[in-house]
């Protein structure tokens, strides 16, 4: 049977791969998806512990987690609709004007 | 229980391949596309860890509802160009080694830092605890009351702020749209 | 020697498949000849005693045709998004129960359940599965390159997750009643009472019926609800650039879809396989009856009815439907807990 440490290790690949997109993508609406990779990963985390720690607070977190995460997606996509249409470019590089 | 693993390595693998290509995919719709594949890959996870019901929300409330607000934006976005919107990855070959590099070695620690938690009392580990629904709706509303009130005042706030974000100004004497 | 019990599942199994697909193709018929009827006319008859063999010349036909793609349409999407309709719409029909559990005559030792699978969040699962298949229609749109079948798409799916919320709270207000959330435990609860009919939760739940049955038509595009599809208007929508098999699919998932939605009203509201006087190892004939007679109603539904204009239809489901259906289901936890219903 699959052990903690594989759903941990996998976990661990997926939160990498969502921070390499947060960090490396040059596109707002992905930059976007690879945070929720990232809420993912952690996600699998809460419950592989709550599986295996014989506790049902795994499962009601990663709830409470999904729901944050769906208002977290609906203000951010918000934003790049409004940001859109000032300048119409979906690179976030392009929005610089408060950089130092 | 040969039979578990290899599920495991099944939903693991469509989990990782597809997350992969979401990053690296240049076309956002198909990225959001393939996010939905990888959601569908961990929620073949969360029913081998017996968290049947987290699975199914998460298809529901992630997979069916974020992800086609996901999609709306996109197509709306791309709506009056008539190419998709290309990104442009970082241009010059050394950088991305470099950024390749710092990715593995960030996954490497990673996986040698969990994996020494062999330490912890892990002393459930063989028992299959089957958390019924009842019982997990029960903590909600009794242990994780204040939480679940915040979180749908959290809702509310952010239907409110998406709405004055991304809609259309409304018609000075107050109409909306369809009057 | 291979366990009879699973030899029994995967003929089960295929046999669910084989009924569906048939059932389709009975849609066709009966829609047209229903249609006919209500207009005063003959419908099919030239085919087949009664025109019976008119479903097979239409498949005939279909396959035949020649399958085109728009040259600027994704050709990815294009392919896949007849696939994902026609496959969800399949899916959510695996875990409703259409019979009590059978030996076979005793031709097993043990009683196997006349379903897929039976899961314990069932219902969640339907729904799961009845939210994926908004996909199949914005991918259809989006990858036909095409104004019509975009604006089509669109709609489609805004109405489709506009009436998904009434759809879950109704669901939520059987799972108070029944206290379960798989189909078979919701269709046992129903089982009893006189004549195997007055426990059903119809007669307790009239409003959440009228919300499921109205949230299921609008889910399934159907008319009053087709603005998406209106000929007069979008030409057909998003299935406007697919031809063949691909809009063979379409059409599949469509009627495929109506089964579903018939099939879990009735084993939610009108008893699943409970009946008078058969005996419990029939109850799949009055299983197969109830939802018959909800499919006649769907038809009959469209060709009577006049269709709603899509703002009247997004009003309907945002001002009226939801707000109803969030009363009837704090009515139902409040009769539950206080009146022990």
């Amino acid at each position: 049977m699959a052990e903690l440490n594989h759903y941990l290790i996998l976990s661990g690949i997926l939160f990498t791969i969502g921070t390499a997109g947060v960090l490396l993508r040059r596109n707002v609406i992905t930059v976007l998806l690879s945070i929720e990779v990232m809420l993912n990963a952690v996600n699998l985390t809460f419950i592989a512990f709550g599986r295996f720690l014989g506790s049902s607070d795994g499962q009601i977190i990663v709830f409470f987690v999904i729901t944050v995460a769906a208002a977290e997606a609906a203000v951010g996509l918000a934003l790049v609709i409004a940001l859109f249409r000032h300048v119409e470019t979906l690179n976030p590089d392009a929005f610089r004007q408060l950089r130092g | 229980m040969g039979f578990n693993l290899i599920l495991f390595y099944v939903f693991a693998a469509i989990a990782v391949g597809t997350t992969l290509l979401v990053v690296v995919q240049s076309n956002p719709v198909h990225s959001v596309l393939l996010l939905i594949g990888s959601f569908i890959g961990l929620a073949g996870l969360y029913v081998l860890l017996e968290a049947p019901f987290v699975a199914v929300i998460q298809i529901i409330v992630y997979a069916g509802a974020i992800m086609v607000l996901f999609l709306f934006v996109v197509m709306l976005l791309n709506a009056p160009r008539e190419e998709i919107v290309r990104s442009s990855m970082l241009e010059s070959g050394a950088t991305r080694a470099v950024g390749g590099l710092l990715a593995l070695a960030f996954a490497a620690e990673l996986a040698w830092a969990l994996t020494r938690s062999r330490t912890l009392a892990m002393s459930r580990a063989g028992e299959t605890p089957a958390f019924s629904v009842p019982q997990i709706g029960q903590r909600i509303f009794q242990e994780y009351g204040f939480a679940f009130e915040a979180t749908s005042i959290l809702i509310l706030v952010a239907m409110v702020g998406a709405i004055t974000l991304a809609g259309r100004n409304l018609s000075k004497n107050g109409q909306g749209p369809n009057g | 020697m291979i366990n009879p019990v699973a030899i029994a599942q995967i003929v089960i199994l295929l046999f669910v498949f084989v009924m569906l697909l048939s059932s389709a193709a009975g849609m066709v018929y009966m829609e047209r000849k229903v249609a006919a009827r209500i207009q005063q006319r003959m419908g099919p008859t030239l085919v087949g005693p009664y025109g019976l063999l008119q479903p097979l010349a239409d498949i005939i036909k279909l396959a035949m045709k020649e399958d085109v793609r728009p040259k600027a349409a994704d050709p990815i999407l294009f392919a896949l998004a007849p696939i994902i309709s026609a496959a969800t719409a399949f899916t959510a029909f695996a875990v409703v129960p259409f019979g009590a559990e059978t030996t076979f005559f005793g031709l097993l030792d043990q009683p196997v359940p006349l379903q897929v699978a039976d899961v314990n969040v069932a219902i969640l699962w339907v729904f799961a599965v009845t939210s994926m298949g908004v996909y199949g229609i914005v991918l259809a749109g989006w990858s036909s390159n095409s104004k019509y079948s975009l604006l089509g798409a669109l709609r489609s799916s805004a109405q489709m997750i506009s009436y998904e919320l009434s759809y879950g709270m109704a669901l939520a207000a059987v799972l108070v009643l029944a206290g379960t959330m798989s189909i078979r435990g919701i269709v046992e609860a129903q089982s009893g009472g006189l004549l195997d009919v007055s426990r059903w939760f119809l007669w307790i739940q009239p409003i959440g019926f009228f919300i499921f049955m109205t949230a299921g038509v609008a889910e399934t595009n159907r008319a009053p609800f087709d603005f998406p599809e209106a000929e007069q208007e979008l030409v057909a929508g998003y299935h406007t650039e697919y031809s063949s098999m691909s809009f063979a699919m379409f059409f599949l998932a469509e009627y495929i879809n109506m089964v579903t939605v018939s099939a879990i009203a009735t084993s939610l509201y009108l008893g699943g396989w409970n009946g008078p006087i058969l005996p419990d190892w029939l109850g799949w004939i009055w299983f197969l009856a109830k939802v018959g007679f909800l499919l006649f109603f769907y038809v009959w539904m469209r060709w009577t009815l006049p269709r709603y204009r899509y703002d009247q239809l997004m009003a309907f489901g945002w001002k009226f439907l939801l707000p109803l259906s969030v009363v009837n289901l704090l009515a139902t936890a409040a009769g539950v807990l206080y009146f022990g219903l």
